[in-house]
């Protein structure tokens, strides 16, 4: 299947992608500048990490103007999978192709280290070759990650099951002490209404191989290209 | 300003009337005996703008006035080094696969103690520009933080910036922030020493080079506009000692890491097209030193045209644009007619690209302002720095310093339990994770062993090799004594490398002194210097690139000597390497080296090894060197008293065995034994690995000097685990390279226990350790950390 990981002026994600998708994965995976306005052949997009335009506005709100964003509202609509990470999730809010916001994280500092993921669900395309009833260990590395929404769309997402991914401990449990930015209900991960745009805080890609001390990252890849696939 | 040329005055007496005046060469750092130099050589007198280039190429910082001499001592040669020292922007390693390795180290100390945020983050930014001027991808950053005791508000506040800074700078790049140390003593107070090291990967045959060799290439200034920020940088900040931090605030620059990013992304993407000749950063004296030290490695000269530099405001004069100290700037050399390819380039990132001169065949300085000469001066004078030898003269407070005997040391009226308690907790001891989180470490996705071990491992894609960095200096063995304490320094930093499993290749310093002018500091200087070349012979490697920052001094008092050195090894098989930490139960725990006094192994029978169990009494041998420069006898004691002593052919040996045992697959951690001593090197292991140590025999006959069996810094010793199943095969590898090998105990339970007196739970050295340097911020840390 085709990758496409889109490249903002500041994106430093994008290699680790890359790196993992086509060196590890075996599977095409093609840079796309943040000026192209055309996304078609892609199963998948991904929108990486870093800090777009320097972030120095507010994260991600500044990249949302940017031509490749309209065609990534437009593949989204078509039902094309997009998976925002880090600061591609906070793109996606700012773009308006997924709810809330990421403030900065609550105790103020930028955080680098290894959580724990609770899979909420595994019947997405985004989780299915995730084991159910183990913690993923997976790293994150952000100043804005505490995720918010208003108390409404926080009962939608919970109702609707759109909350993919949870900050816990290594035994699975959700508890305040392993939520590492302050985010509502240790939200790591959410999807949009369709099911195909997630946006998570946590590094998959930095997760992908023994040697770099965890490879349950991987499962996230492995099920986009398994329902890629089976599509 | 008069910009015209001035005849040389009939009378070229120093009057202090005279133009210039004391204030304007105070202001270059410049001595009036300098500028009757340059008065000499020119035969005429320069006009302001001229002057104030010799300031700056003849500042310590871009002309190593005091230091080159000393720096030749440097051993710099070895089969893997590819660029002297000094000849490029940073020096260039071998590590197979046809890949160069790139490194440096530099200090932003005064910066930062002006405006910390700034200062750190500049100094990053500045590195890492001097590793993309060798055409290198930045891969890594490690730095070394030195500053006064956390209880003085005004040190927490420097301390504060300084990191915000570090991880607000390094973590937008996108380069992982992968080892460091941090170090506080009252000797630092209000000089905070920043010291910033960039490690940058590279094809050898794409190495970059800074030589500008043909005449008619054009000169493409790139990157940020230049603005009236950091001017005199190199001259009036860090080549003179300062009293009031207030009356330097504006030559403090500015960074842009989003920019900075930008920069690596287009330069690489620039010299990857094959069409720039020759790249050089823009750091200390901004325009003037970038563009004339590349004229001059070329053998050519350099014609400038200010006008056409873009800037940050307008109304700038020439002398103000030619030393501007403006951030993320780069320069590149390049042939006319590759100038649209290059040009493209910069328009696709959205990155000013202007053309500002030309390299020419007279090795000559000729600095335009549209049409105006403004200046016009021969490389040569410029380039050409004075060099100072001065006389060193060791202090008689040095002397008195070094006297200890274990009888001054009273035995503390706290247990062992007690004392370890203590120095865990110490802000110098206790872990540095509350810092190291803010910095992203994992970024590119090749960091093996992260931050908290003796050193970290990155693999290079694609070659199934690792190789390993850290950085270490200790400034309290150097101010006892410079020449073993340099020695210890560079064997600290090969040790660490070695307790990863790497060998090590390569060094990078930063020498960081007070005034060498002052005959005990030139003392300090010369022999850290000599200490540190002679370790290097020893243990076979080079200094490959470096640094130095003099005059580290406040109100009249000089910072403890601190050479600073990062270190560069390899493995060649990157799953074999070693952490710190203990990894699970049931392993027995070794020390390699230590006294060198010991009587042989005795070999077992049935081919197996029984460790010099015979050997406690002399196991045990202390000596006051142990505790000279000890963070027990700082602590415990207030005292930094006593002459370190280390054994660099014990050093060697030792390290040898480590890396055999990391490869060999014996190894299951290996550990330094250096702040703390021996007692603590052990507690991080459990801690870390969140598993206890039972002591064995050996701790039963504790010494009745336990403090300095348990606590004193003796060079040379690791802490080994491993399968019970491997000690034979270790031990015998001990014997013939003659290490001394010594059972400690073995990991399981939840408690330390080093003999009677020292038994603690593992949740309470953790907690003394994990917490220490947050109370000293005075933070409630509350839980212990995830």
């Amino acid at each position: 299947m085709r990758f496409g990981i889109l490249v903002f002026p500041g994106t430093w994600s994008d290699t680790d992608c890359h790196y993992v998708v086509q060196d590890l994965l075996h599977q095409q995976a093609d840079y796309i500048w943040h000026q192209q306005q055309d996304l078609r052949g892609y199963d998948c997009i991904i929108v990486p990490g870093g800090f777009s335009y320097g972030d120095y506005l507010r994260a991600g709100a500044i990249a949302r103007f940017s031509p490749v964003m309209t065609a990534l509202g437009r593949f989204a609509a078509d039902g094309g999978l997009v998976i925002g990470i880090c600061n591609g999730f906070q793109i996606l809010c700012e773009a308006g192709l997924l709810p809330g916001v990421l403030m900065r994280n609550q105790h103020l500092e930028y955080r680098c280290q290894w959580t724990h993921l609770r899979t909420q669900r595994a019947d997405t395309p985004f989780t299915r070759c995730c084991p159910a009833d183990k913690a993923l260990q997976v790293p994150v590395s952000h100043g804005e990650g505490n995720y918010y929404a208003s108390a409404a769309t926080l009962a939608r997402l919970e109702e609707e099951g759109r909350v993919l991914f949870r900050y816990c401990d290594a035994s699975g449990a959700a508890t305040p002490e392993s939520n590492p930015n302050g985010s509502l209900n240790n939200i790591a991960g959410i999807v949009n209404e369709g099911g195909n745009v997630l946006g998570m805080m946590p590094h998959p890609e930095r997760a992908c191989e023994p040697l770099l001390g965890s490879s349950d990252g991987n499962c996230i890849f492995q099920s986009i290209i398994d329902s890629c696939g089976t599509r | 300003m008069d910009m015209t040329l001035h005849p040389k005055s009939s009378s070229s007496n120093s009057d202090s009337q005279a133009w210039p005046s004391q204030a304007v060469l105070d202001e270059i750092a410049l001595s009036r005996a300098e500028y009757e130099m340059i008065l000499d050589r020119l035969d005429r007198e320069p006009n302001p703008l001229e002057l104030g280039m010799f300031g700056a190429l003849w500042s310590e910082h871009c002309g190593y006035k005091h230091s080159r001499p000393l720096l030749r001592l440097f051993p710099g040669r070895s089969s893997r080094v590819l660029s002297k020292a000094g000849a490029e922007n940073a020096g260039a390693i071998d590590i197979g696969d046809g890949l160069a390795l790139v490194f440096k180290v530099e200090s932003h100390n005064h910066p930062s103690a002006v405006e910390p945020l700034q200062g750190a983050a500049t100094g990053v930014g500045g590195i890492v520009r001097d590793i993309l001027a060798m055409g290198a991808r930045p891969i890594a950053l490690l730095n070394s933080l030195r500053f006064g005791p956390l209880d003085d508000p005004l040190n927490r506040h420097l301390f504060h910036g300084v990191v915000e800074g570090i991880s607000w700078y390094g973590n937008c790049i996108g380069v992982p922030d992968v080892a460091g140390e941090i170090y506080f003593d009252p000797a630092y107070s209000q000089n905070p020493l920043v010291n910033a090291m960039c490690v940058g990967l590279a094809p050898i045959d794409r190495l970059a080079t800074a030589a500008a060799r043909t005449p008619g290439n054009v000169l493409l200034l790139v990157g940020a506009e230049t603005g009236r920020d950091g001017i005199h940088g190199a001259s009036g900040l860090a080549s003179r000692t300062f009293e009031s931090e207030e009356e330097r605030r504006p030559t403090v620059q500015v960074g842009n890491p989003f920019m900075e990013k930008i920069l690596i992304e287009a330069c690489l993407e620039a010299l990857a097209t094959g069409a720039v000749e020759a790249i050089q950063d823009l750091g200390a004296a901004g325009l003037t030193s970038s563009t004339l030290e590349s004229a001059a490695k070329g053998g050519c000269g350099v014609e400038l045209d200010l006008s056409q530099v873009h800037r940050r405001e307008p109304g700038m004069t020439p002398y103000e644009v030619m030393l501007s100290e403006s951030q993320e700037r780069m320069v590149l050399m390049v042939p006319p007619e590759n100038v649209p390819t290059v040009e493209a380039v910069f328009r696709k990132w959205d990155i000013p690209c202007r053309e500002i001169g030309r390299v020419i065949a007279q090795p000559e300085a000729h600095v335009r302002d549209g049409n105006r000469t403004v200046a016009r001066l021969p490389l040569r004078h410029l380039v050409e720095a004075p060099r100072y030898r001065l006389q060193g003269q060791m202090s008689a407070e040095q002397r008195e310093r070094q006297r200890l005997s274990l009888a001054d040391v009273p035995l503390p009226r706290a247990g062992p339990s007690e004392v370890l308690l203590k120095l865990l907790a110490s802000p110098n001891v206790a872990s540095k994770q509350a810092v190291y989180r803010q910095y992203d470490h994992q970024v590119q996705t090749n960091t093996v062993v992260a931050p908290g071990s003796d050193a970290a491992v990155l693999r290079i894609k694609g070659t199934g090799r690792a190789i390993a960095l850290c950085i270490d200096g200790n400034g309290r063995y150097c101010y006892l004594d410079p020449y073993r304490g340099g020695q210890m320094v560079v064997a600290e930093v090969c040790r660490n490398l070695s307790c990863a499993g790497a060998e090590p290749l390569a060094l990078t310093d930063c020498l960081n002194f007070g005034n060498p002018q002052r005959p005990d500091i030139y003392y300090q200087l010369e022999w850290c210097i000599r200490g540190m070349a002679r370790a290097c012979r020893a243990l076979g490697v080079p200094v490959v690139s470096g640094n130095v920052s003099l005059y580290n001094e406040s109100r009249g008092q000089a910072i403890y000597p601190t050479p600073v050195v990062g270190g560069v090894g390899l493995l060649e098989d990157a799953t074999r390497h070693a952490r710190s930490a203990f990894p699970e139960a049931g392993l027995l725990v070794v020390m390699l080296g230590g006294a060198t006094s010991l009587p042989p192994l005795r070999k077992g029978g049935s081919g197996g090894i029984s460790p010099a169990t015979k050997g406690f009494e002399s196991a045990w041998r202390v000596r006051a060197s142990d505790l000279a420069g000890s963070e027990y006898l700082q602590v415990v004691h207030g005292r930094v008293a006593g002459r370190p002593a280390i054994d660099l052919s014990m050093e060697k040996r030792v390290q040898a065995l480590t890396r055999q045992a990391i490869r060999g697959g014996l190894a299951a951690s290996a550990h330094d034994c250096s702040d703390g001593g021996l007692a603590v090197a052990l507690a991080e292991s459990c801690i870390q690995g969140g598993v206890g140590l039972q002591g064995g025999e050996v701790f039963a006959r504790l010494p009745r000097r336990w403090d300095a069996a348990l606590f004193g810094e003796a060079q040379s010793r690791v802490v080994l685990s491993l399968k019970p199943e491997h000690l034979p095969q270790l031990a015998r590898l001990a014997d013939e390279a003659n290490v001394p090998l010594r059972e400690l105990g073995r990991t399981g339970r939840a408690r330390l226990k080093l003999g009677r007196r020292l038994d603690l739970p593992l949740t309470e050295i953790a907690a003394a350790w994990q917490g220490g340097l947050e109370r000293a911020l005075g933070k409630d840390t509350g839980k212990g950390s995830s």
